[in-house]
């Protein structure tokens, strides 16, 4: 039993290492040129679901334009995915994959703790990479290959700390994030300092990973009175925080960031009278090509369905995976070459007007935005309606 | 292992030849194969989980106390070293949300204002930086673990494996409070600090002429582990063993249990610390959020595979864990075609079920692991057969309940 | 006032909660000295079997359907990971329950993939009610008084009936009680069974409180369960079970002041003194007659 064991495994391992050798030389054998594109995304763990979406964005934007034309020879653009897990300790090697696989620029990732860890190998290869909606400062700061195209942290706090006093007149605000992440604890700063700033009060509490219990938290929101409650958590938190909410009768309104534009959100405050506001990158009915085109390709392909969660509302970070794709494009045909290098230092001057609006980098790396969407959750359909468009006096 | 007279023999002498030959193989690979292969991913990767599973393996194979908190020393080891090494002219926006930190000693600049900031100077304050930045990791773990260990090593066998995994969690919530933030960067990652990649020599315009950033790992993690096999094939290895065979006996030989038990904790949280600075140069950032339970569990694993009380068992395994997990078994997560048929179940997270499926295998078929407790200078000792000896490690479950209960009388 | 009713409340059917996982643990380390790791994690997968049954079949069916494939995954788990190991080392046992715990993870992870899955609302027990005016749901009261009927049947399963005079024996001293003729590897299934069984009515209860089940949802639970049994001392139901409420009582006190950061911490700070101070737990009992 044991030997029989053994020389399975064996022969197992055996498999695994000649098909991994095998994968990566996969796809050359084709006479046709290819140009690669790493997509540097989660597909599990806490980010998992938001990565999925990003990575729709591209998949959707590759069927549309699989092809880019460099030096007058048409290249097959081939979308090469690694999971980074949401997990900082597996975007190292996730990242070196992708590395491995020779890919002329990389799109990713959703979540900027990811982000960070894996830019340090992006460097060494001397490969671009361009961030869809990691908004983290640090992604970009103090290097010179890290891109993104979506706006800032300090940007979205002090966006939705004005948005907070100008629509509810809010003086008291309760914070809520997870405790040890870079996401939620970064944009809970700038938001307190804006609100603070304006002559609020802020009140910034902190859950342990994987905590579900969010009613004790909640009751501190609404015993200490606050106007509305801001929480800037990953999906599955948030998900949790809405219902809870509900169930305890919280009369605040909810605020969230980009990560709370997600379906299982709205799934959560569907036939409650939760009030829900979320800053975000992209308001379905920005652009009605797109809408159409998107929706369509999600309702004829069940993996992309599943994928964005079962039903067919755009999330933002689709729509930016969407336009990071065609900015990595624009960015292959202004280097007019395939080599990583070239590519990196065309990055830079790229500039392209996609359907979340236009996109040009400063000096360090991040697009010049400067207003952000502000939507909210119609309860009764499950829908988001658009609220208003929020930007920032510089 | 027997203790080897002068003459060295020549199982030994054979490992020792591997161990060289796969050092100096690593470094000809790194410069003239691609050297962003996921090789060397596993290999950096590797050889820190191999430092951090032979220090769990030290207490929980040599000295039989089942602890759990190896995350939580790896993750002070992780800190002190990314905060005694960033630099003080980045500070300031790494600390971005606390507008800089309150502790602003970099041994790295200490030593560049010494030995200069330039060419030679610079490389060795980088060096000498770098390696008085991973002891001190080691000793804060150490100290901690001492700390830690005042209370808890008077705990048996579960109850001591719970206890040290609960104050792992402590840790991971002391680092992560913002109130710290001045120190410990709260949320946010450290980063900033020495990796392995600035081990690579380069020119005068900063391109890489000569790669050294998977050997230096290698180097690193191989000198420890070499201290650890001296650690155990000296007397205090020896009394540790006794501990794990038989507690009462080896307290009626004479052996302080409770100065031996703190110590074989020290040590192992010492090394722990040092794995962790390590870890801290593979990821090229430190934050508490990645030392989870779960960090702790996949080093037990490693050790388990490899096989308990096995050094070269614990190392060869965690290179094959991590070439499995990151590596080798990576394909399964993509959807694949053999012609044109989709071969089922391949998607993502297909790869983390086939692999804890092989773990428990492992587990359960092959209990001893990959080299039980023999260690890889006993292979190529071509003795004999060697007449086994009855195992303490299979000591009937009713005896060892039993005097786990007599344990609790007193 | 509002406050602190609301938050006692939630600690109370937190407490309740935990008490359901904590008895698995209890039972299964009072005889087979096995920190169950996967305990938790089955809670997880009960979760999961709710949300999968319940989108194709009516509640009424998919209730107790869910709680039969726990049960059964319960006995499975202690069949194929836990009997080849009868005669190993205790660590072998516990490193295979890792490993369990491990493979249902990665497997929930591979089944939801990656996304989090929301639990099926059962509509007479998610209502909001009203108490001394704090808003909370049904179940919050349902819970205690749940825990309270099934600890009582249980110990009368335990004190009045042959298998569980069977169980106590085998707990009290594994060998004599073999040779005594006790089927131990039946006893031993039995006692993974009624694990189980709680641990699916436990999920029910908890997941209809925080609807959304995440491959890792099981693990804080789980192993906090396990801290209220130790408190409690091990091998107690009794002593589990009020230390599951005290745990889930302290916990949302904690997480209501301002040191909420350390509301997980301060279980895990809890049990280490526990264990140095009193090892055997409040109800633990004395060790001496089990030698």
């Amino acid at each position: 039993m044991k030997k029989v064991l053994a020389i399975i495994m064996a022969l197992a391992l055996i498999v695994c290492c000649f098909s991994a050798c095998g994968g990566n030389n996969g796809g050359n054998d084709s006479s046709e040129k290819v140009i690669r594109i790493g997509v540097f995304e989660p597909a599990s763990g806490d980010s998992g679901a938001g990565g999925k979406k990003e990575t729709l964005g591209m998949q959707y934007a590759n069927s549309k334009t699989p092809t880019v034309d460099i030096n007058g020879e048409t290249y097959k653009v081939e979308l090469v995915y690694a999971d980074n897990g949401s997990d900082q300790s597996k975007a190292p090697a996730a990242a070196s994959e992708l590395v491995g696989k020779n890919v002329a620029i990389v799109l990713g990732s959703y979540g900027s703790g990811v982000s960070i860890a894996a830019s340090e190998t992006f460097n060494n290869a001397g490969l671009a990479a361009l961030g869809v909606t990691c908004t983290n400062p640090n992604v970009t700061a103090g290097n010179d290959h890290y891109f993104r195209i979506c706006f800032l942290d300090p940007f979205q706090g002090t966006v939705l700390a004005n948005f907070a006093q100008s629509k509810f007149q809010a003086k008291k605000a309760y914070c809520l994030g997870e405790l040890g992440n870079e996401y939620d604890q970064g944009l809970i700063s700038f938001f307190s300092d804006a609100f603070k700033k304006a002559g609020g009060e802020v009140i910034a509490d902190s859950f342990p990973t994987n905590n579900s219990d969010f009613s004790s938290y909640i009751n501190k929101a609404k015993s200490a009175g606050c106007d509305v409650l801001f929480c800037p958590v990953s999906i599955a938190y948030a998900t949790q925080i809405v219902s809870q909410a509900a169930a305890l009768g919280a009369k605040f309104p909810i605020l969230g960031s980009d990560t709370l534009d997600d379906n299982m959100v709205l799934d959560a405050a569907k036939g409650t009278d939760v009030k829900l506001y979320v800053s975000t990158f992209y308001a379905e009915g920005g652009n009605k090509d797109f809408d159409a085109g998107i929706k369509e390709y999600i309702n004829s392909n069940a993996d992309a369905k599943t994928a964005n969660g079962g039903n067919d509302t755009i999330s933002a970070v689709t729509a930016m995976g969407y336009d990071a794709y065609y900015v990595a494009l624009e960015a292959i045909k202004a280097a007019n070459s395939a080599d990583p290098a070239a590519i990196k230092a065309a990055l830079s001057s790229v500039t392209y007007t996609g359907v979340s609006g236009d996109i040009a980098f400063d000096e360090i790396g991040d697009a010049k935005r400067d207003t952000a969407y502000i939507k909210t959750a119609d309860t009764a359909n499950a829908a988001w309606i658009f609220e208003t468009q929020q930007s920032v006096a510089k | 292992m027997p203790k080897t007279k002068k003459k060295i023999d020549k199982g030994t002498l054979i490992t020792l030849c591997i161990i060289l030959g796969v050092m100096i193989l690593t470094v000809i690979l790194e410069n003239t194969i691609n050297a962003n292969s996921l090789l060397f991913t596993v290999i950096r990767k590797g050889a820190v989980y191999s430092l951090v599973a032979v220090s769990m393996n030290l207490l929980n194979g040599f000295t039989g106390l089942f602890s759990l908190g190896q995350a939580g020393f790896m993750l002070l080891g992780a800190y002190t070293y990314a905060i005694l090494t960033i630099p003080g002219g980045i500070r300031d926006t790494v600390y971005y949300l606390f507008q800089g930190s309150s502790f602003n000693f970099s041994f790295i600049d200490a030593f560049k204002s010494i030995f200069g900031e330039e060419g030679a100077g610079a490389t060795i304050s980088l060096i000498l930086g770098v390696i008085l930045a991973i002891i001190c990791a080691g000793i804060v773990a150490a100290i901690c673990a001492y700390l830690i260990g005042l209370p808890v090593l008077r705990l048996k066998s579960d109850y001591l494996a719970i206890a040290t995994l609960g104050f792992a969690e402590i840790l991971r919530a002391i680092f992560q409070w913002d109130k710290l933030g001045k120190v410990t960067n709260g949320a946010n990652a450290l980063r900033g600090y020495p990796t392995f990649a600035d081990f690579n020599i380069k020119d005068d315009i900063g391109r890489i002429v000569f790669r050294l950033s998977s050997f230096v790992p290698l180097l690193i993690a191989g000198i420890c582990i070499f201290v650890i096999v001296l650690l155990i094939n000296s007397s205090y290895g020896r009394a540790f063993k006794a501990i794990r065979d038989d507690e009462i006996a080896a307290e009626a030989m004479g052996i302080n249990l409770a100065k031996h038990k703190s110590l074989s904790f020290c040590i192992s949280s010492f090394f722990a610390g040092v794995g962790g600075a390590l870890f801290a140069m593979f990821a090229s950032t430190v934050q508490a959020k990645t030392f989870t339970s779960a960090m702790t569990y996949e080093i037990l694993l490693i050790v388990v595979i490899g096989g308990i009380g096995s050094v070269s068992g614990s190392c060869i395994a965690s290179f094959l864990y991590i070439a499995c997990s990151e590596w080798w078994l990576r394909f399964l997560d993509n959807t694949q075609y053999i012609g044109n048929y989709q071969i089922p179940l391949f998607r993502n997270g297909f790869r983390m079920v086939v692999f804890s499926i092989i773990i428990m295998i492992v587990v359960l078929f092959f209990r001893k692991g990959i080299m039980g407790d023999r260690e890889l200078p006993d292979i190529f000792r071509k003795k004999k057969k060697t007449v086994k000896t009855p195992d303490v490690q299979e000591e009937p479950e009713v005896n060892k309940m039993h005097r786990r209960l007599k344990d609790y009388d007193e | 006032m509002e406050f602190l009713v609301s938050q006692v409340l939630s600690g109370i059917s937190l407490g309740g909660q935990y008490a359901l996982i904590a008895i698995g643990y209890t039972m299964v380390y009072g005889i087979l000295r096995l920190i169950n790791f996967a305990h938790g994690d089955v809670f997880m997968v009960a979760g999961l079997f709710m949300i999968y049954l319940s989108a194709s079949l009516p509640i009424y069916l998919s209730i107790p359907l869910a709680i039969i494939m726990t049960v059964l995954l319960g006995f499975i788990i202690e069949r194929a990971a836990y009997k080849p190991l009868r005669t190993a080392p205790r660590m072998s046992v516990m490193i295979s329950a890792i490993g369990v715990s491990y493979l249902l993870q990665n497997l929930a992870l591979y089944a939801t993939g990656g996304q989090p899955k929301t639990y099926a609302s059962i509509p007479w027990i998610s209502k909001t009610i009203y108490i001394f005016g704090a808003p909370t749901r049904i179940v919050t009261v349902i819970t205690p008084i749940l825990v309270i009927v099934l600890v009582v049947l249980l110990s009368l399963l335990i004190n009045h009936t042959k298998i569980g005079i069977a169980m106590r024996a085998v707990a009290k001293d594994f060998e004599t009680s073999k040779l005594m003729g006790v089927k131990i590897n039946n006893v031993i299934s039995i006692t993974f069974i009624i694990g189980s069984f709680l641990a699916a009515v436990g999920s029910l209860l908890y997941f209809t409180n925080y609807p959304t089940v995440v491959p890792m949802s099981g693990a804080m639970p789980g192993l906090k369960a396990f801290v209220a049994a130790v408190f409690g001392g091990i091998g107690s139901v009794p002593g589990a079970v009020i230390g599951a409420f005290i745990i889930g009582i302290c916990e949302t006190l904690i997480k209501g002041t301002d040191y909420s950061v350390f509301s997980d911490a301060f279980t895990f700070a809890l049990l280490i003194v526990i264990l140095v101070v009193k090892p055997t737990g409040i109800f633990g009992e004395k060790a001496t007659d089990k030698v």
